[in-house]
């Protein structure tokens, strides 16, 4: 009896939550309540079973529920997925292996400008005919060919960046992203290759195969209307693969040797393992997540630019891996959600509270200093402009009280 | 029968001569001994010997075939693993992974077996987790499987690496000084443990070792490195007896006075 307490106690807060989340639809406290329904399901004490349940309860039913009365939490939910997918690659590269990798990004865009090029009538610029764009199936052909792309790259990468260390491999794997992004923002000729800094659109989404099944069931829902959900799915699937992947390799001899050649390279090589062929494997696993992302982002995007792919987006996915805790899976889904959640959620609904604020036109009158109209308030202290600040604070705070992450690796689990 | 074969085997750094045409031979069911002084070369001929580093000049034969020029892990799977001076363990992974990483060479399965988990896989991870555990129980580290090694006192470290070293099934273990920094007590509870490995679990031992009194227990033979050449060899009774040793380790003259006592 005591034991199901806890979960009937999260069974409520999920109904409470999202009965708040339902009837308030644009209040971003609500939602954020109801987010941090899957962490307290996390922390849950209870069968791995149950535990199963209520994420899928959430995940598959409530939040695609609430999405369809306001399209931006499935926009937020996307998001936190295209991140979540890009920090459990990076994991693998910098917690596993222990390869600082300042260009993540770079393996993204490659995926992202493969479907953009080819799902869009871009291709014909270089290829005569006219096929293109392709059907939207082809969306899940590329999705697949992204994954031998990636791979391939992040080999290509690495074979010749391997024999780097530390610091010196982290400058050169930023000189590569910044090569790629300069690549596709200059190819736009004598060849239209990108179509340079000016992006890609419109780009093919994939195909709504369902719509039929769903029209026979006598549900008439519009296109517009069924894309975010079909995106949020999609995303959600490409993550749960991720999961999956990378867990069954963390816990296999792969796994092992990847941990064991960032604890010491030359003790592992020492116990048998080929180091060059695992930080190969390393860069290759991680590059397809990331590059399978990409074409996922590209079709869910339309427009494609340069723009998306810049060093920042590369520093803002390690930082997300670094403060959900290196090396750690639950972490980096952790530190991908805070992160994007706080800077599409907290941060503007915070600047949306001061504009209300502001507009109230209420003067404060505080003792000593005399009082103080509130439409004063510069239009510069908007917490979404400083963003990037909010964020190194909270790094320079978790790397002075908690330098290991929010989730560091357990020791626990795995016996 | 002679499991591993030294010719010749020389090593620069520059100007220093670290190994000076070396020549040295282990044999089946033996535990050989290499001592000398500080900077005699005794890791060094580790180093070369395990693929660290490349021999300038000379042949590394195991069971008759040529070691030069492998690389350190396909060394480790043709049968030599060792365990360090400095503790090198994966600080950030548990006891039973760590020994488990030495088991990498042995364990052979597919990516794709490893994503899909199959029966396969299944029960290669199985067998090795319980070959891991008795290597953790035979070291004396039994119920420590799920620490950090880091966590491990000085002494267990050192057990934890040589279980480690046996995880990788050699023929041949080379310890690099494994009780340093030990008590009377401990050191002889890991002589009894290089003893009952004999045979069982490897064909021969290599040791540095600076504590004579291991060193004289339980060797069969001993070599003496100096200034990166072989100066002594023979059973630890002859070694202990050769002016060129005492000389080696004590300075000039002292032979003499060894002798006059």
């Amino acid at each position: 009896m005591k034991g199901s307490v806890a979960p009937i106690g999260v069974l409520v807060y999920i109904v409470v939550s999202s009965v708040l989340a339902y009837l308030h639809p644009q209040s971003v406290l609500a939602f954020l309540l109801f987010e941090s329904s899957l962490l307290l399901i996390y922390y849950l004490p209870a069968q791995p079973k149950m535990k199963f349940i209520l994420g899928a309860m959430v995940l598959l039913v409530l939040l695609p529920i609430l999405g369809f009365i306001n399209a931006y939490y499935l926009e937020v939910a996307v998001q936190v997925g295209i991140y979540v997918a890009l920090a459990l690659g990076l994991n693998i590269v910098v917690g596993f292996v222990g390869l600082l990798n300042l260009g993540f990004v770079a393996f993204y865009a490659i995926g992202a400008y493969l479907w953009a090029i080819f799902g869009s009538p871009q291709a014909n610029e270089f290829i005569a005919g006219g096929f293109f764009p392709l059907a939207p199936y082809w969306f899940f052909i590329f999705l697949v060919f992204s994954i031998v792309v990636g791979a391939m790259t992040g080999v290509l990468l690495g074979l010749p960046v391997l024999r780097l260390r530390g610091d010196y491999l982290a400058v050169v794997t930023l000189g590569f992203a910044e090569v790629v992004r300069a690549l596709v923002n200059n190819l736009d000729k004598p060849i239209n290759f990108t179509n340079g800094p000016k992006g890609i659109s419109p780009i093919e989404k994939p195909p709504l195969f369902f719509q039929p099944a769903l029209e026979f069931f006598g549900a008439q829902i519009a296109a517009a209307k069924l894309y975010p959900l079909y995106f949020y799915f999609l995303v959600l699937f490409l993550v749960l693969i991720i999961i999956f992947v990378t867990r069954q390799l963390e816990d296999s001899r792969i796994g092992r040797a990847w941990k064991a050649i960032r604890d010491d390279e030359i003790a592992a090589a020492a116990m048998g393992i080929p180091v060059v062929r695992m930080k190969l494997l390393g860069f290759a696993v991680g590059a397809s997540f990331a590059s399978a992302v990409g074409v996922l982002f590209a079709a869910k995007q339309v427009f494609i630019n340069p723009e998306s792919f810049t060093f920042m987006e590369s520093i803002g996915v390690l930082a997300m891996v670094i403060l959900g805790g290196m090396g750690s899976i639950p972490g980096a889904i952790l530190g991908a959600t805070g992160v994007t959640i706080l800077n599409l959620q907290l941060l503007k609904g915070l600047s949306l509270w001061l504009n209300s604020v502001r507009q109230s036109g209420a003067v404060l009158s505080l003792p000593f200093l005399g009082s103080f109209a509130l439409d004063q308030i510069p239009v510069q202290f908007e917490p979404a402009k400083y963003e990037r600040m909010v964020f190194g604070l909270i790094l320079i705070v978790m790397m002075i009280f908690r330098p290991q992450g929010i989730l560091p690796p357990r020791q626990d689990k795995r016996n | 029968m002679a499991l591993l074969e030294l010719r010749d085997l020389s090593k620069r750094f520059g100007g220093l001569q670290a190994l000076d045409r070396v020549n040295l031979t282990v044999d089946d069911g033996m535990i050989a001994s290499l001592i000398g002084p500080n900077g005699a070369g005794k890791t060094t001929l580790f180093n070369t010997l395990t693929g660290l580093y490349a021999p300038d000049e000379g042949e590394i034969e195991f069971q008759n075939r040529s070691l030069v020029g492998l690389k350190p892990d396909k060394i480790t799977s043709a049968g030599i693993s060792r365990t360090f001076q400095n503790i090198r363990l994966f600080s950030h992974m548990t006891v039973l992974e760590n020994v488990l990483v030495g088991m990498h060479s042995h364990l052979h399965l597919r990516l794709t077996e490893i994503i899909l988990r199959t029966k396969n896989c299944q029960l290669r991870e199985e067998e090795a987790r319980r070959r891991a555990t008795e290597l953790i129980e035979l070291t004396g580290l039994a119920g420590r499987e799920g620490e950090w090694a880091h966590q491990l006192s000085y002494g267990e470290q050192r057990r934890l690496e040589i279980a480690r070293a046996l995880a990788a099934q050699p023929k041949l273990l080379l310890l690099d000084e494994p009780t340093a920094g030990m008590n009377t007590t401990e050191a002889q509870s890991l002589m009894a443990l290089f003893k009952q490995l004999i045979g069982s679990y490897v064909r021969a031992i290599l040791l540095i070792e600076h504590n004579m009194r291991v060193v004289m227990g339980i060797s069969h033979r001993v070599h003496v490195l100096d200034y990166g050449e072989k100066i002594a060899e023979g059973h630890p009774d002859e070694v202990r007896q050769d002016p060129r040793v005492i000389e080696a380790y004590l300075g000039q003259g002292a032979w003499v006075e060894h002798a006059q006592r």
